[in-house]
């Protein structure tokens, strides 16, 4: 579903990602760990087509078609979902009417029925219970005084009702308690299938307890030195990153 | 992806939609302004003695009076002598329904989508169009003429009902009040009149398009509406104009008078030509507008959308005279490219227990200049007045500006008067968010700005706030790569 080949990629002029390569199958869940800075969350933009970052090589195909070309919108109608690590607030814009907007866009562009209010409220509510989100955030301006915890709790809400193909999830674990952890990673879980993907990005293991990758990669200093099994997460929580960037044979 | 970086940057290249020219035969007099134009237009329209010793009043004190510079607007100086004070659609016969009117000046109608047949099928509104100077057409009139409602052309209320306008012209906005409404009631060539009969609630929108097309030609309206005691009305009034280079000054007047438990809603959308995408061109807008809630418990609603024009200066407001009577003043106004606009309000109170609120909304993108300025004054008498007033900028881009210039004069200290306002900004992030969920640009700009504008939005009639809201869709085209 995924292939990322030999990916460099720079922001304000500095180079952050040294040559990426990565490949998932439908229905894995990939987790990408490492320290601060080594480029994880830029790998997250990039995929989802963020305008402050420049990719100078490499090539990126998502089912097939070349994701590098696409503007970010037509990514994400093509199914990939980023849940931001910074939600931005829309103040004005009433979260429902947000995501009708956009859920309809995304059914337009797969030549589906768009869904009216009805419809679209009653599955809404389906997925509201689901995260266990207070209704009252529906009417709310996008995530414009929302606390940290329902900022990411309503992007993970967004991404189950767009049902996209790839959710990219940059780090929704961070500031989240354990229980808003725990409904977060319940949410997600509830969408796992054989056909869909997650690129899970996190600095700690905690959440991949969780949601239980299938491959883990260590991301340092823009390339991937380790990929492994869930294992490795583990591993990595009990010795820290130091350990993985002294080994010998790798650069 | 490539050209993001510079998203915000990027201003319109979207040409005006409604630019072109409709060839029909002008009846014009000569350039610049003197006391023979004057006379020469009154007699044109068949004036009585008294309106032209009116206009000739005005034009005295005129001479006398110098262009306001107290705006935060530049333009360049406008000779008033280089101006066309009268044109209009030469006409061989009064015109008796609308398959007389001019093939030519329908099809202009048709083009900007409001032919006179549709208007009149299908949306039930009554359509006084002016054309240029003269009302070439006018619908509905045997309906709200059985009500008692009278809604025709300025110069048909001269001809028809004399008395009523002799007696209440010029009581909102005096001759002599400032110098655009002064040179407007010297020269005006035409505009519309509504009167609702004591007790009448009008049944529908009565709705006026404007037009400027001659070229060169000043526009210089002239609007009286009068509600008599627990009447209603609804007045729409929506602009456009053909595309032209040189600059066109516009200087209309409106009035309104509002009798005891009499309610005025006057709405309008404005989309005259800003200019270019470099500044070259379009309208200068300088208007007064004013409504006098006369009557205890009476109303008046200003709601506006301005969008087009490249200067914008108006200041609708009422005076609230009798006890317990509401003004309102809801704006939503646009700057792009080179436009600026200096709106806003000046709500009166006079009376006891008037109240007013005030919600302004300002755009701006490009290198536009968008200026709030409000004016609320409490008199000594009145007791218990109460103001709100809110008003938020939003800017587009970061070459653009908002300014905010609110003035208050207290005389009662029994007066309560809130202000709030905000100013925020269309971020890149705002709109690669929107972008990630499937959202254009364009979409992305077009929900935050509605977002932004919606409770102005909701005080227009249903047609008029969607075609208010792609006007403003339009007028910010090109605004966000």
């Amino acid at each position: 579903m995924l292939k990322v080949r030999n990916l460099h990629a720079r922001v304000a002029g500095r180079e952050i990602l040294r040559g990426i390569d990565l490949s998932m199958n439908h229905g894995e869940v990939h987790a990408i760990m490492g320290p601060n800075g080594s480029g994880k969350s830029t790998l997250a933009r990039v995929l989802s087509g963020h305008p402050e970052y420049e990719v100078t090589e490499g090539e990126v195909l998502f089912e097939g078609e070349n994701l590098l070309e696409m503007e970010p919108e037509e990514r994400a109608r093509a199914g990939v979902f980023m849940a931001f690590q910074y939600p931005v607030e829309i103040p004005g814009v009433n979260n429902a009417y947000f995501l009708k907007a956009a859920l309809n866009t995304m059914r337009k562009h797969r030549g589906e029925e768009e869904l009216d209010a009805m419809e679209f409220m009653t599955l809404v509510r389906d997925r509201m219970k689901q995260l266990d989100m207070d209704e009252a955030l529906l009417s709310r301006p996008v995530n414009e005084g929302f606390s940290g915890g329902e900022k990411k709790r309503n992007e993970i809400f967004q991404m189950a009702v767009l049902e996209p193909k790839l959710g990219v999830l940059d780090e929704t674990d961070s500031g989240l308690d354990i229980d808003a952890l725990r409904v977060v990673a319940h949410g997600v879980n509830t969408m796992r299938n054989a056909d869909r993907s997650f690129l899970v990005v996190t600095h700690y293991q905690r959440l991949l307890n969780y949601i239980v990758p299938d491959v883990v990669h260590v991301l340092t200093d823009g390339r991937i030195i380790r990929s492994g099994g869930k294992e490795l997460a583990l591993e990595l929580e009990d010795k820290g990153y130091g350990w993985l960037e002294e080994p010998v044979g790798l650069k | 992806m490539t050209t993001s970086t510079e998203t915000i940057e990027q201003l319109a290249t979207r040409e005006y939609k409604h630019g072109f020219y409709t060839d029909v035969e002008q009846e014009t007099i000569p350039r610049g302004l003197s006391e023979d134009v004057v006379r020469m237009i009154s007699a044109k329209k068949d004036e009585p003695e008294w309106l032209l010793e009116w206009r000739l009043q005005a034009y005295r004190v005129w001479l006398t009076m110098r262009e306001p510079s107290w705006g935060n607007i530049k333009y360049g100086p406008i000779d008033y002598q280089n101006i066309i004070y009268y044109a209009a659609p030469k006409q061989k016969k009064t015109l008796s329904s609308l398959d007389e009117v001019d093939p030519e000046i329908r099809r202009t109608f048709e083009k900007l989508g409001i032919s006179l047949e549709e208007q009149k099928i299908l949306s039930g509104v009554a359509v006084d169009a002016v054309f240029d100077s003269v009302s070439v057409a006018t619908t509905f009139k045997e309906k709200l003429a059985g009500l008692g409602i009278i809604f025709c052309s300025f110069s048909e209320a001269v001809q028809n009902h004399p008395a009523l306008v002799r007696k209440y012209l010029g009581t909102v906005v005096p001759y002599s009040d400032n110098f655009f409404a002064t040179l407007n009631s010297a020269v005006f060539s035409d505009g519309s009149f509504a009167y609702i009969p004591k007790g009448v609630r009008c049944p529908m929108e009565l709705s006026t398009y404007f037009r400027i097309n001659a070229k060169e030609t000043g526009q210089f309206e002239r609007t009286l509406i009068i509600a008599e005691e627990g009447s209603y009305v609804s007045y729409l009034e929506g602009c456009t104009a053909p595309m032209r280079d040189e600059n066109q000054l516009h200087a209309a007047v409106v009035e309104l008078v509002a009798l005891d438990n009499a309610t005025i809603k006057y709405s309008t959308v404005q989309n005259w030509y800003p200019g270019d995408k470099d500044g070259k061109g379009g309208i200068y807008n300088f208007v007064t507008k004013r409504g006098k809630c006369q009557g205890v418990n009476s109303k008046i609603t200003w709601t506006q959308v301005e969008t087009g024009s490249a200067i914008t200066w108006k200041y609708p407001g009422c005076i609230l005279q009798g006890d317990n009577s509401i003004g309102e003043f809801y704006s939503v106004a646009t700057t792009n490219n080179w436009q600026q606009a200096d709106t806003g309000t000046k709500m009166i109170h006079l009376g006891k227990n008037t109240k007013s609120t005030i919600v302004s909304k300002g755009i701006s993108a490009g290198h536009g200049q968008n200026t709030y300025r409000g004016l609320v004054k409490i008199a000594k008498g009145a007791k218990r007045a109460h103001n709100y007033s809110q008003c938020d900028s939003l800017l587009i881009g970061d070459k653009c500006g908002a300014h905010t210039f609110p003035y208050l004069e207290i005389k009662n200290s029994t007066a309560r008067v809130e202000h709030e306002a905000s100013t925020s900004k269309i971020g890149e992030d705002q709109i690669f968010y929107c972008r990630q969920r499937g959202l254009s640009s364009e979409d992305a700009v077009n929900m935050i700005v509605s977002g932004f504008c919606r409770e102005v939005f909701r005080q227009l009639p249903m047609e008029f706030a969607v075609e208010a809201q792609k006007l403003l869709s339009i007028s910010l085209e090109g605004s966000v790569g």
